[in-house]
């Protein structure tokens, strides 16, 4: 029964898949360079010409700091301008400059509320010049969600949603349907400590919560460097464990 | 003698005194003769400098007024109370005392500009009346002898005149109170003598039969706007600010302001610009007439876009940038820039959003949060002095453990900008707690000397 169903039922699927990504699926994709993520994600990589929604975990849901870094590596490694829309005017300039996104790229738009933020992103996806468009938003309903994703099709300019709340309470709305792409979730990890006083590199738990037609995953990862990338933690890369650290530069 | 200076108005000097009597009064007095003609060119000339700077609806209000229509204008000034702080400081940079008041009507804004309570005002319109009722009858625009004779009759207030029976106050003085009460009432329209400047560059169209329908308006607009784009073209000129005025049949004036970051003279975009806002144009009874003004018009030069084989053509987002700009009630589109400053409140500067590229980024060396708190929020945290970081810190009733830390960066205050700053120190650390999430916090003093800082604790930034 199920061996005469299923080449039937492949069929349909392959048809939806031309029918819906005819839009998207040519446009291609933007890769985060590591093999392990880039495995998880349909595709090989973040979609051109979609919707992708980043929110911090625990406290981050609120300030939303590692979600903008994030956000903001990925902006980096697209070429051309960024328009960034924020209601609350906390984003530090510098910070995103060292995650890659040079000043000169950024083109901030501050507006009143939230419905404004929709109404200017969709307008920098339409126009289609941009490289990435990136909103801070709380509230992302199905069909505001549905509009940026149709604009982003339209034009291949990646849209970045980083969902940010007053409260942590209302971070349970992260769990509602939107028509986006992906949705991540970054959280802050405590960072490989160094062998002499000091922080090193941010380390993230990316979780990669929702993927169209694809499965979850998490990845442990070392935050965005001056370029923009994600990268392996040096002592999970190989499977290994550690080197003995060794001083640097003191001498007996 | 018509007028006075503030000066010798405080000597006892006032409008209405014979010169020879003023001249009795204080020696040295330094007289000039009336010039009318010279005022009234002026206040014209201050009526084109607020139509291009505020309003698309202006009117020269002689002897001594402007009248702005602010309706569909606010938002690009940033609403009512930045427009009457913008207003009044430049007024007062060039010299002129200014009154303003912000009223539903034009009578009533002219009633509270010379008598109302304060030199600026807004007036909602649920307080329009009680808002005049206190003004005396003068301020309703009548002419003296119905003044005198109103006062006679024991009537000195708005208030009271508007309490009175209309019939007999008709009857007796005439439909002239009743329609000036009306007007500052808004019960009744008043025609508008718009102020013609005729540098500007404009077209316009007159219909036959009144027009009302949104469809016809944006066709019609799309008409004017390639109008103005050939006479623009003629003198070489790209609008950087476009009024479209429509003329409706009961008297009013219905206005849309468009601007625009680079001069433009393309039809298809000023249209789109101006079509965006037909819907807020309430053509009431029907339009019999539409204008297109060009007020700011910039010469337009024309540059080569070779493409180049090996850098990608550079977008153009002007059309974006006065989209977003010409749509966003109360926002604001910018870039940031690095300034030569360590301090990190002032080393972001914005600038426009069009602005050449700066090519300068901040240096790399120290990482920053990539949010800033702001004023920075005061902590309560445990560290060794001088140049330890913190323990732990507690913000928000939640307390930290800081498990790395790096740091001092000291940052020193900079007494060029602020003199209390002289000796300012802060000692800035990079925190990571026991989660793994980053702080950016900073200590004020260097830890030793107490001038440089009360050595309290803020947190100021949140990496990740």
């Amino acid at each position: 029964m199920s061996s005469s169903v299923n080449p039937q039922i492949s069929a349909l699927r392959e048809q939806i898949a031309r029918l819906e990504s005819a839009g998207w699926r040519h446009r291609g994709v933007l890769p985060f360079g590591l093999e392990s993520v880039d495995r998880k994600i349909p595709g090989g990589g973040l979609a051109l010409g979609a919707l992708h929604e980043v929110a911090g975990g625990g406290n981050g849901a609120v300030h939303g700091a590692a979600a903008a870094l994030f956000a903001a590596g990925i902006a980096a490694r697209t070429s051309g301008q960024v328009l960034w829309c924020v209601t609350r005017r906390d984003l530090f300039a510098p910070a995103l400059a060292q995650a890659g996104l040079h000043p000169d790229r950024v083109i901030y738009a501050e507006v009143g509320d939230e419905k404004a933020v929709l109404a200017c992103m969709e307008e920098g996806l339409r126009h289609g010049d941009l490289a990435a468009v990136v909103g801070e938003l709380a509230r992302l309903p199905m069909v505001a969600s549905r509009r940026l994703q149709l604009c982003a099709e339209e034009t291949g300019t990646i849209a970045l949603a980083i969902r940010r709340w007053r409260r942590m309470t209302e971070a349970a709305d992260f769990g509602q349907p939107t028509a986006s792409a992906t949705r991540w979730r970054v959280t802050a990890l405590p960072s490989a400590p160094l062998p002499v006083p000091g922080v090193g590199r941010a380390r993230w738990l990316i979780e990669l919560i929702r993927a169209r037609a694809g499965e979850c995953a998490d990845f442990e990862l070392d935050a965005c460097d001056d370029q923009g990338r994600l990268a392996l933690p040096a002592d999970l890369a190989h499977g290994q464990a550690p080197a003995e650290p060794r001083r640097v530069g003191a001498t007996a | 003698m018509t007028a006075a200076s503030p000066a010798a108005l405080a000597l006892g000097v006032h409008p209405g005194m014979a010169v020879a009597k003023a001249q009795a009064l204080i020696a040295g007095l330094e007289v000039r003769d009336a010039d009318p003609a010279g005022d009234g060119a002026a206040l014209e000339r201050l009526a084109v400098w607020a139509l291009r700077r505020y309003s698309p609806v202006v009117a020269a209000d002689p002897p001594d007024g402007l009248h702005l229509d602010m309706a569909g204008a606010s938002h690009l000034l940033g609403g009512e109370a930045a427009f009457i702080a913008d207003l009044s400081r430049r007024l007062a940079d060039s010299g002129v005392a200014a009154r303003i008041a912000i009223a539903p009507t034009y009578g009533a804004a002219h009633a509270l500009a010379r008598f109302g309570p304060a030199p600026a005002l807004i007036v909602p319109p649920r307080d329009l009346e009680i808002s005049l009722a206190p003004l005396p009858i003068a301020a309703l625009r009548l002419d003296a002898a119905a003044i005198e004779s109103l006062r006679r009759l024991g009537v000195d207030t708005v208030g009271e005149l508007a309490a009175l029976p209309r019939a007999p106050l008709a009857l007796r003085f005439g439909p002239e109170v009743s329609r000036r009460l009306d007007q500052a009432m808004g019960r009744a329209s008043e025609p508008f003598e718009l102020v013609e400047a005729p540098e500007l560059i404009r077209v316009r169209r007159a219909f036959a039969e009144p027009i009302a329908a949104p469809e016809t308006l944006a066709r019609y607009t799309a008409k004017l706007a390639l109008q103005l784009c050939e006479a623009l073209e003629r003198q070489g000129l790209g609008a950087r600010r476009l009024d479209l005025l429509f003329h409706r049949v009961d008297n009013r004036i219905e206005a849309i302001r468009a601007g625009t970051a680079k001069p433009l003279r393309d039809a298809k975009r000023m249209t789109r610009l101006l079509g965006d806002k037909i819907e807020t144009v309430a053509p009431g009874f029907g339009i019999e007439l539409m204008t297109l003004t060009a007020t700011i018009a910039e010469p337009l030069h024309y540059r080569a876009n070779a493409s180049s084989l090996i850098e990608p053509a550079t977008p153009d987002l002007s059309d974006l940038v006065d989209t977003l700009a010409n749509r966003m009630a109360h926002g604001t589109l910018y870039r940031c820039a690095p300034t030569q400053s360590e301090v990190p409140e002032r080393n972001v500067r914005r600038i426009e959003p069009l602005a050449e590229p700066a090519g300068v980024t901040w240096p790399a060396d120290w990482p920053r949060p990539s949010r800033l708190i702001c004023p920075p929020a005061p902590v309560e945290a445990m560290a060794l002095l001088p140049d330890h970081p913190p323990v732990s810190f507690t913000w928000g009733g939640i307390r930290h453990r800081v498990k790395r830390a790096d740091g001092p960066e000291r940052i020193f205050g900079e007494w060029w900008v602020r003199d209390g700053e002289l000796e300012a120190v802060r000692d800035y650390f990079q925190v990571e707690d026991e989660a793994g999430e980053r702080f950016w916090l900073f200590r004020r003093g260097d830890g030793e000397d107490p001038n440089t800082g009360d050595h309290r604790w803020y947190l100021h930034g949140i990496f990740a």
